[in-house]
C-alpha cells in the first residue's frame, strides 16, 4: 500500500495509505457523520473546494453504482476514510470505491484516525488541508495547506453550475419517497403539480451546483423543470415565463456569489421563490439579512429541526459551513417575531436543535420560503419532503 | 408536550424468569423505565416474579410486588394499589401478553387503568400474524405470503397456495419464535403445524413462503405524541432469514445497503410505526432483503422494548427503555436530553464511529439430545457485544468475549489430519446447516480454499461479510509464517485487525505474556475511544468506552480513588442475571462510599452495561489481555484500589490469579483462599484441619481403579471428569456395570484425565447457606433447604428461607460450621458454603468464597442488600460499623424455583441431576411454606390443581414414601391412577387407586390420558437409565400439554402442601415494603 499524509493547516499530521487517483489536493477539511451516502456526498457539488472526511470507518461497502450519483462527476477536492472497501455487496453495484475516485482524478488517503481527526475539526474548526500521494515530508505538506486560499468570499459556484439552461425531465422513479408503499409524510393521493389553467407549473432553477435529487424531486412535484447557470440574470430568468423560481444548493460562501443575490433581490416579490441551502443563504443576502462562517459547519444525515410552526421536528440531512446570522433564537422558545426587512416581513421557520442554527424562513409579505438543510435528502431521511409541496402550494396561490 | 398530570400511579410489569428469548434485557429495560418514571415523581407499582433483578429491588419502586405474573394477581394488585395507568412495554411478551388479556378481561376499564405506551388494540395489530399482514397491505409494504391456520391443520394444500416447500411456521403470540420451525415436507410440515398450534396461546400459526437466504434487517424506532419518529439504529444480520434473530450474529449500523435502499426501509418504518399506532415509545421492525434485487418485505414488528433494543441501546448510547419511559407519559422527543453530549436532545438518530458485533452464546452442551442447527426459534441463551473500529476489530473481540476457550478463528482439529478432500467435503457439510460453529467453519473453509461465493451459496451470509473474515485470515496466514519477534507493523496491522495476544502467541508458538511484552515494549499498546451516539460531532461528557489500536486515546481516567467491576460476560446456564445483580450492587455501593466505579462487561442485555450503573464503562471482553489494558490506562491518573472479582461469577474469578500477578490488587477474599476452596486436595486439608466432614471421595485414572475406589466408598457414587466444570457430565451411578460402562466409554479415564468419585449421599437434604465476614466477624446471610435432594444440582433445585423442615440443633450446627469456614479462609466479603444432611450428619459439599446465584433471592427474602455490604466490607469496613451484626430470620417464607427451558428442545428429557439446565428462577414469597411455593409454581408457569386426577409412578424406593403423600390426595378428593407396581403397592395399603398401563403395556396407557387432559398431576420418579428411557414420554407429553409435574418425592411432597394451603384460603398480595421496612439503615451515613 503506497503511503500518503494529510496534513493541516494548523500542523497537525495523519499519515495513512493512498486511497484514489495519485496525487496532490488541496481543500477545506470538513467532516461528514452520514453512516450511508458517501457515492451521493462525493457527487454534491457543494463540495467544491472541500475534502471530506467520512465519520463512519467502512466506505464503499455497497459499491457505486450509476443511480445514486447527485452530478455527472464527484466535485470534492479530497475523500478521507479509515478504511475504503475494495470488495463491494451489493446487487446494483458496479465500480469500487478506489476505482470510481481514480476514474474522477479525486485524491485521497485511508487508514488514519478518522475520529481524531473529526474531533480536532471540531475542536479547531474546518481548515485548509492538503491530501499528499507524492510529497510525504510533513513540514512541506503542512506549509502548502498554510498556503492554500480561504474559502471565505470565494466564488466557488461559477466552477460547477451549467453552462447554459437545459431541461430536466427523470423522476425518482422507483427511488421517490415513500415507494415502499404510500408517502411516509402522510400526503396520500395528493393531485401533484397541477398548475391551475395552464397546466403544469413551470419552474426555472438557479443551479449554483444543485443536486440532482432537488431535480427529481422537483420533477415528482408535476413540475416542468428549466436549469439555468447560476450567472441569469433577473431578467432572463422572467423571460422563461415560470410559475416559480428555485435557488439550488452549491459551494463555498454566499458573499461569493454577489451577482445571484442581486438577482434574487429584484426576482423577490416578482415570482414564487423555494431556496435550499446556498439558495436559503442567497435569499438571506438578498433580504438584507446577514451570514457567516460555522466553526465546523453541519455534515450529515441526522440533523435534529424543529419546525417552529408545527413544533415537530424533522431528522434532516444537511451540508453547509455557512449560516444566515439569527439573532437571538432559542430552539426551545416559543415562536419569535419576525424580523423587519426592506422585503417586508420575514419569519423564522426553523431551527436547529443542535445549536440553535437558523434552518428556515418564511416571508410573509410576499411569496419566498428556505431551507437551510435538504428537503430532497439524498443522503438522508426524507421527513423534510413536504417543503416540495409546499412550493406546489405557493404557486398555487400565485396564480390564484 | 410536558409530562401528564392525570395519572399519578403507574404499574409496571416485568417479564418474569430468564427464558430462552426473553433474557435480562427486560430487567435493563424495566430498570431504566421505573428510574426514569420516579424521576417525573410518579408512584410506581412494580410486578415481576424474578428477584434476581435490579428492578426489584425495594428501593426502585414504591410498591414491589414479586408475585406471579398471572391475570388474576395482576388484577389483585390494581385491586389494592389502584393504578391510574399501566405501561406494559417494558416487560416483554410476558408483560405485553398480560396487558392484552387484562384489557380484553375488562379488568383495565373496570378499575379506571389506561395503557400506556401501547394501546391493546396497536398491540393486537402488531402482534396478530393476519391483521399485522393487512395492515402492512393497506399501506403498500409486502410481506412474505402466508396463511394463517387457526386450531387445526385442515386443508391439506395449504402450502401448495403459498407456493410449495420449504415453509415457515410461527405460531402468534409466542416468545423467541417458540414453536417456530422451516418444514421441507409434508411430514415436518404437520408435526411442525401441530407443535406451533399446541405452542401458541391462541392456537394460530401463521404459514409463511420462506425467505430463507434472504438479507435480513432490523430498525429499532421510537415515536412520540406529536408525531416525531427517529430510528435509533439500522442493525442487519449477519445471518440471514431462516435463523432466528435473537440467534444471529448481528451487527450495527447496516452494512450493505445504499442510502436509497436505507431511505426505503426508514420510510417503510414510520409508515408502519404510524399505521400500527404505536403514538410513544420504542418498536422493532425486521424486514428482509432479497440479495438478488433489493425486494423488501416485512417480516414483524413488536411493539414494545426488546432484546434487540437492549443492543441498540448499547450500540448507540441511545437509552431507548429511559426514553420510552418518558414518552409513554407525554414529553416528546425534543424535550428529553441527550445524556452523552448534554448540549443535545434525543429527538435525533444516533451516528455512530464504529462498527457493534453481537454474537449469541448457545447451551447444547447441556442438553446433547438437542438438535443444535439454529432455525427460525430461538436457542442460545445469552449474548456478547463488542465495539471496534472495523467489523474485524469488533468480529473477533467478540469472539472472545464469549468466553468459549476461543481467542480467534482456531481451525477445526480435523484439519490437520485425513484426506484434503474429505476435510472440504466435511466443512461444506457443516456450512450448509448453520450451527454455533458456524463462524469457525467458514473461517475453516476459507483456510481450505472453497471460494467466497461458494460459502456464500452455501451459507447465504454476505460476501461482504466473507470476504472481511478472509482479510483476517489472510493476515493470520502472514503471522503463522512469521517469526517472534513479530515486526511491528505486523503487529500493529493484526491488533487494528482485532487478533487477541492468546492468538498471536499461538500462532507463532510464543506464550500470551510474550507478545504483550512485545507489544509494551513497541508501543503497540490498545487506545480507547468514547461511545457518544454522534460521531464526535459534539463532546461526549460521559465515559462509555471501548478499545481500539488508533492514534488517539479519550479515556481521560480521573484522578480519583478507584475501583474497578469486573462483570459476568454472557449469560449462560449457570451464570446469569444474579451475578450482574450483584455487580451493579457493588457498583452502587462504591458509589456511595466516594469511590470512582470502573465497571467492565461485554453482556449488552444487562442492567451493569448501562452506562450510567458506574461513573465509567468500559464495554470490552473479560479476557486477561483487555482487562489488564484497560488496568494500565486507569492507573495513569489517580489511584486504583483494586479490582472487584468475587461478583460476576466465574469469569472474573478466573482473572483473579493473572491480575494479582501483575501487581493488581483484588479486593476482599485473597485469590489464595478461592483456590483453596476450589483445589480438590487444599480444600480436603481445610476439612480436616476444621473437622469437618465431607462425603468420601476418590480419585481413579483407570477402569479398575474406579471400581475399587466406588468399592471402598460404597454405592451409590456420584463420577464427573475432572477436567470439566458446572456439574457437566457429571452422573449418579448405583452399581458397578453402569460404572464401567461410564469410566470406560463415556469418559475414557486415563492418567490425564482422572474421573473423580464421590459418594452420594441418598435422600439427603442439601442447604445454601450465604454468609458475609469482615475478616472477623461473620453475619448468616440466609440458610436455604432445598426442596429437591441432595443430586439435584443446587441451580435447579427449589428452596426455602428459611428452611421449612429442619432442627435447631441442625441449624445451629449448620451456622457454625459455615462461621468457621469462613474465618479459616478469611473471607471478606461474601461466601456461599453448600450442605447435606442425613440421617442427622452435616457434610459439607462444596465451598465458594465469593457471590453466589442465591444472593438476590436472600437479600429480597430478608430485606438486606448483601451485595452491596460486602462491598463496603471489601472496602474495608467493618460489619459492625455497617450495623449488619446478626442473622434476620423472617416470619415470612420465601420459596425461590428454578425453570428450565425444555419447552425450547423437543425429544430432551426433563429429569433432574448434578448438572444445571435451568435458565432462570422465580420467588413466591407468603406466611406458610404451602403458600410460597405454590406461588413459586404460579410464577414459573405451572399451575398446581386444587381438584382432578393424579398420575403416580415411582421407583421401588420410594413406594413407601408415596402411601402417606396419595392418602392425603384421596383426602383431599382427588383421584389417583398408578402404573401397575405402584399401584398394587397402594391397594395393598388400602388405598383406591386405578391401574394405567405403562406406554410399553400397550393402550390406552398413561400417556394417552395425560394428552387427553385427563391427568391434572404428574408424579414420576425413576431410578437407572433404562426405566429412565422407558419412561421420558410421560415427562415429555406432560411438559407439552403443560401438566405439572414433580420428578421427585420431596418435590411432590411439596407439590401437595402447596395444594393444601391453595385449598385453604385464596392467595393474597403483599409488596416487600410490608413484608419490611426499606430503608437507608445499611448505608454509608452509618460508616
Amino acid at each position: 500500500m503506497k503511503p500518503a499524509v494529510l496534513a493541516l493547516a494548523d500542523g497537525t499530521v495523519f499519515k495513512g495509505t493512498a486511497l484514489g487517483a495519485p496525487g496532490e489536493t488541496v481543500g477545506e477539511v470538513v467532516f461528514n457523520t452520514a453512516m450511508s451516502g458517501y457515492q451521493e456526498i462525493l457527487t454534491d457539488p457543494s463540495y467544491r473546494g472541500q475534502m471530506v472526511t467520512m465519520t463512519y470507518p467502512h466506505i464503499g461497502n455497497y459499491g457505486i453504482t450509476p443511480e445514486d450519483v447527485e452530478s455527472s462527476r464527484p466535485w470534492l477536492a479530497g475523500f478521507i476514510v479509515k478504511e475504503a472497501c475494495p470488495y463491494p455487496s451489493n446487487w446494483r453495484s458496479r465500480l469500487t470505491l478506489d476505482e470510481y475516485l481514480c476514474q474522477h482524478g479525486i485524491v485521497g488517503i485511508q487508514g488514519i484516525d478518522t475520529r481524531a481527526l473529526t474531533t480536532h475539526l471540531r475542536d479547531h474548526g474546518s481548515q485548509q488541508g492538503v491530501i499528499s500521494h507524492a510529497d510525504l515530508d510533513p513540514k512541506r505538506v503542512v506549509r502548502k495547506a498554510r498556503e492554500a486560499p480561504s474559502i471565505l468570499g470565494r466564488d466557488l459556484v461559477k466552477e460547477v453550475t451549467c453552462a447554459k439552461p437545459y431541461k430536466w425531465m427523470e423522476s425518482a422513479g422507483k427511488w421517490k419517497v415513500g415507494a415502499g408503499g404510500a408517502s411516509p409524510d402522510g400526503a396520500h393521493s395528493r393531485q401533484m403539480g397541477a398548475g391551475g389553467t395552464n397546466g403544469r407549473f413551470k419552474v426555472v432553477a438557479y443551479d449554483f451546483g444543485i443536486k440532482y435529487n432537488i431535480l427529481r424531486r422537483l420533477v415528482d412535484e408535476g413540475f416542468e423543470v428549466t436549469v439555468v447557470p447560476a450567472s441569469t440574470t433577473a431578467d432572463a430568468a422572467v423571460a422563461l415565463n415560470p410559475d416559480g423560481i428555485f435557488l439550488s444548493n452549491g459551494p463555498g460562501d454566499p458573499e461569493g456569489v454577489p451577482y445571484a443575490v442581486e438577482a434574487v433581490r429584484t426576482l423577490l416579490g416578482k415570482r414564487p421563490i423555494f431556496g435550499i441551502c446556498l439558495g436559503h443563504q442567497i435569499i438571506g443576502l438578498a433580504l438584507g439579512l446577514q451570514t457567516y462562517k460555522l466553526k465546523f459547519g453541519h455534515h450529515g444525515a441526522n440533523h435534529p429541526v424543529l419546525d417552529l410552526e408545527t413544533r415537530k421536528v424533522e431528522i434532516t440531512s444537511q451540508n453547509h459551513n455557512f449560516a444566515v446570522r439569527g439573532g437571538e433564537v432559542s430552539g426551545a422558545g416559543a415562536k419569535p417575531a419576525p424580523w423587519t426587512t426592506a422585503h417586508g416581513r420575514v419569519q423564522l421557520t426553523h431551527v436547529s436543535l443542535n445549536d440553535d442554527a437558523v434552518e428556515g424562513l418564511r416571508c410573509l409579505d410576499l411569496p419566498a420560503y428556505s431551507v437551510q438543510y435538504h428537503p430532497e435528502a439524498s443522503p438522508g431521511p426524507h421527513d423534510a419532503s413536504y417543503l416540495f409541496h409546499r412550493f406546489t402550494d405557493l404557486m398555487t396561490k400565485g396564480k390564484a | 408536550m410536558p409530562k401528564r398530570h392525570d395519572i399519578q400511579t403507574i404499574l409496571l410489569i416485568g417479564s418474569g424468569p430468564i427464558v430462552i428469548g426473553q433474557a435480562c434485557e427486560f430487567d435493563y429495560s424495566g430498570t431504566q423505565a421505573c428510574k426514569a418514571l420516579r424521576e417525573e415523581g410518579y408512584r410506581i407499582v412494580l410486578i415481576n416474579s424474578n428477584p434476581a433483578t435490579i428492578m426489584t429491588d425495594p428501593e426502585l419502586a414504591d410498591r414491589t410486588y414479586i408475585e406471579p405474573i398471572t391475570l388474576d394477581v395482576v388484577e389483585e394488585v390494581i385491586k389494592r394499589e389502584r393504578p391510574d395507568a399501566l405501561l406494559p412495554t417494558m416487560g416483554g411478551q410476558t408483560a405485553l401478553n398480560i396487558a392484552v388479556e387484562l384489557a380484553a378481561r375488562g379488568t383495565l376499564a373496570k378499575h379506571g387503568v389506561h395503557l400506556i405506551g401501547a394501546s391493546a388494540e396497536s398491540i393486537q395489530k402488531a402482534e396478530n400474524r393476519e391483521s399485522f399482514k393487512q395492515a402492512m397491505m393497506r399501506i403498500g409494504l409486502k410481506t412474505p405470503d402466508s396463511i394463517v391456520i387457526r386450531g387445526r391443520v385442515e386443508t391439506p394444500n395449504v402450502v401448495d397456495k403459498i407456493g410449495g416447500f420449504p415453509v415457515i411456521v410461527r405460531p402468534s403470540f409466542t416468545l423467541g419464535g417458540t414453536g417456530g420451525n422451516i418444514a421441507y415436507n409434508r411430514e415436518e410440515f404437520e408435526a411442525y403445524a401441530e407443535w406451533g398450534l399446541s405452542t401458541s396461546p391462541v392456537g394460530e400459526i401463521l404459514v409463511e413462503r420462506s425467505i430463507i437466504g434472504w438479507k435480513e434487517f432490523e430498525l429499532e424506532v421510537m415515536r412520540d405524541t406529536k408525531d416525531n419518529v427517529v430510528i435509533v439504529c439500522p442493525i442487519e444480520n449477519f445471518d440471514p432469514m431462516g435463523i432466528h434473530t435473537g440467534d444471529s450474529i448481528t451487527v450495527a449500523p447496516a452494512q450493505t445497503l445504499t442510502d436509497k435502499e436505507y431511505q426505503l426501509m426508514r420510510d417503510a418504518s414510520l409508515m408502519i410505526m404510524r399505521e400500527i399506532g404505536v403514538d410513544t415509545g420504542g418498536s422493532n421492525i425486521q424486514f428482509a432483503v432479497n440479495p438478488m434485487d433489493g425486494e423488501l418485505v416485512v417480516i414483524e414488528m413488536n411493539p414494545r422494548v426488546s432484546r434487540s433494543s437492549a443492543l441498540a441501546s448499547k450500540a448507540t448510547g441511545f437509552p431507548i427503555a429511559k426514553i420510552a419511559a418518558k414518552l409513554a407519559v407525554g414529553y416528546t422527543l425534543d424535550e428529553i436530553p441527550n445524556d452523552i453530549t448534554r448540549v443535545t436532545k434525543a429527538s435525533f438518530e444516533p451516528s455512530i464511529d464504529y462498527v457493534v458485533v453481537k454474537i449469541p452464546r448457545f447451551a447444547f452442551e447441556k442438553f446433547p439430545q438437542a438438535d443444535p442447527v439454529l432455525t427460525t426459534q430461538m436457542k442460545s441463551v445469552g449474548e456478547v457485544m463488542s465495539i471496534g473500529r472495523t467489523f474485524k476489530e469488533a468480529l473477533q473481540k467478540a469472539v472472545r468475549s464469549l468466553e468459549v476457550d476461543r481467542y480467534g478463528f482456531e481451525p477445526h482439529p480435523s484439519l490437520a489430519e485425513g484426506d484434503p478432500d474429505e476435510v472440504v467435503a466435511q466443512i461444506r457439510e457443516r456450512l450448509r446447516r448453520p450451527d454455533p460453529e458456524r463462524l469457525w467453519h467458514v473461517a475453516d473453509g476459507l483456510r481450505m480454499g472453497i471460494s467466497v461465493d461458494e460459502i456464500y451459496a452455501l451459507t447465504k451470509i454476505d460476501r461482504w461479510f466473507l470476504n472481511q473474515m478472509k482479510d483476517i485470515l489472510a493476515v493470520e496466514d502472514q503471522l503463522a509464517r512469521a517469526k517472534h519477534p513479530l515486526p511491528t507493523p505486523l503487529l500493529r496491522e493484526a491488533k487494528q485487525l482485532g487478533f487477541s495476544d492468546h492468538r498471536i502467541g499461538e500462532l507463532l508458538k510464543v506464550s500470551e505474556e510474550t507478545i504483550r511484552r512485545l507489544r509494551n515494549d513497541e508501543g503497540v499498546t490498545a487506545v480507547f475511544k468514547r461511545v457518544d451516539t454522534c460521531a464526535a460531532e459534539f463532546q461526549a461528557l460521559t465515559p462509555y468506552l471501548y478499545s481500539t489500536y488508533e492514534s488517539e486515546c479519550e479515556s481521560r481516567p480521573e484522578a480519583r480513588q478507584k475501583v474497578m467491576i469486573l462483570g459476568g460476560g454472557p449469560n449462560r446456564i449457570g451464570q446469569g442475571i444474579e451475578f450482574d445483580y450483584c455487580c451493579v450492587h457493588a457498583a452502587l455501593a462504591l458509589r456511595d462510599m466516594g469511590y470512582e466505579t470502573i465497571m467492565v462487561n461485554c453482556n449488552p442485555e444487562t442492567v451493569s452495561t448501562d452506562y450510567d450503573t458506574s461513573d465509567r464503562l468500559y464495554f470490552e471482553p473479560l479476557t486477561e489481555e483487555d482487562v489488564l489494558a484497560i488496568v494500565d490506562t486507569e492507573r495513569r491518573a489517580g489511584t486504583l484500589l483494586g479490582v472487584v472479582v468475587q461478583f460476576g461469577g466465574q469469569t472474573p474469578l478466573k482473572l483473579a490469579l493473572p491480575l494479582e500477578r501483575d501487581g493488581v490488587p483484588i479486593l476482599g477474599t485473597s485469590p489464595d483462599a478461592i483456590d483453596r476452596a476450589e483445589d480438590r486436595e487444599r480444600f480436603k486439608t481445610l476439612l480436616e484441619k476444621l473437622g469437618l466432614k465431607q462425603p468420601a471421595s476418590g480419585a481413579a485414572r483407570s477402569v479398575a481403579e474406579a471400581v475399587a475406589v466406588a468399592a471402598s466408598i460404597t454405592y451409590p457414587v456420584m463420577v464427573r471428569p475432572s477436567y470439566v466444570l458446572g456439574g457437566r457430565a457429571m452422573e449418579i451411578i448405583y452399581d458397578e456395570k453402569s460404572l464401567n460402562a461410564y469410566v470406560g466409554q463415556a469418559i475414557k479415564a486415563s492418567v490425564q484425565h482422572p474421573v473423580l468419585i464421590d459418594k452420594y449421599l441418598e435422600d439427603a437434604i442439601e442447604i445454601d447457606v450465604d454468609a458475609i465476614s469482615d475478616g472477623r466477624r461473620v453475619v448468616i446471610g440466609g440458610i436455604m433447604e432445598h426442596i429437591e435432594e441432595a443430586g439435584v444440582h443446587s441451580g435447579d433445585s427449589a428452596c426455602s428461607l428459611p428452611p421449612y423442615s429442619l432442627s435447631p440443633a441442625i441449624l445451629d450446627e449448620i451456622r457454625r460450621q459455615a462461621v468457621a469456614l469462613a474465618l479459616e479462609l478469611r473471607v471478606v466479603g461474601l461466601m456461599n458454603v453448600q450442605f447435606a444432611v442425613r440421617d442427622g450428619i452435616v457434610y459439607v459439599l462444596e465451598v465458594n468464597p465469593r457471590a453466589s446465584r442465591t444472593v438476590p433471592f436472600v437479600s429480597k427474602a430478608i430485606g438486606v442488600p448483601l451485595a452491596k455490604l460486602a462491598m463496603q466490607v471489601m472496602m474495608g469496613r467493618t460489619l459492625e460499623q455497617i450495623g449488619f451484626t446478626a442473622e434476620r430470620t423472617p416470619k415470612h417464607l420465601s420459596v425461590k424455583e428454578a425453570v428450565f427451558p425444555f419447552t425450547k428442545f423437543p425429544n430432551i428429557d426433563v429429569l433432574l441431576g448434578p448438572e444445571m439446565k435451568s435458565t432462570g428462577e422465580v420467588m413466591g414469597i407468603a406466611d406458610d411454606f404451602g403458600a410460597a411455593f405454590l406461588k413459586s409454581q404460579h410464577g414459573a408457569g405451572s399451575f398446581l390443581p386444587m381438584q382432578g386426577r393424579v398420575f403416580i409412578s415411582v421407583k421401588d424406593k420410594d413406594k413407601a414414601a408415596t402411601v402417606p403423600l396419595a392418602r392425603r390426595f384421596l383426602e383431599l378428593g382427588f383421584t389417583i391412577e398408578a402404573t401397575r407396581g405402584t399401584a398394587a403397592y397402594l391397594a395393598e395399603r388400602g388405598l383406591m387407586v386405578d391401574t394405567v398401563n405403562k406406554v410399553k403395556e400397550g393402550r390406552p396407557h398413561c400417556v394417552d390420558h395425560i394428552k387427553n387432559g385427563e391427568i391434572q398431576l404428574v408424579i414420576n420418579t425413576v431410578g437407572d437409565k433404562v426405566s429412565q428411557a422407558d419412561s421420558a414420554s410421560i415427562r415429555r407429553t406432560a411438559l407439552v400439554q403443560n401438566v405439572p409435574y414433580q420428578t421427585t418425592m420431596a418435590g411432590a411432597r411439596a407439590t401437595l402442601m402447596a395444594i393444601e394451603a391453595g385449598l385453604k384460603r385464596k392467595l393474597t398480595v403483599k409488596p416487600l415494603q410490608e413484608y419490611y421496612a426499606v430503608g437507608t439503615k445499611y448505608s454509608e451515613e452509618r460508616a
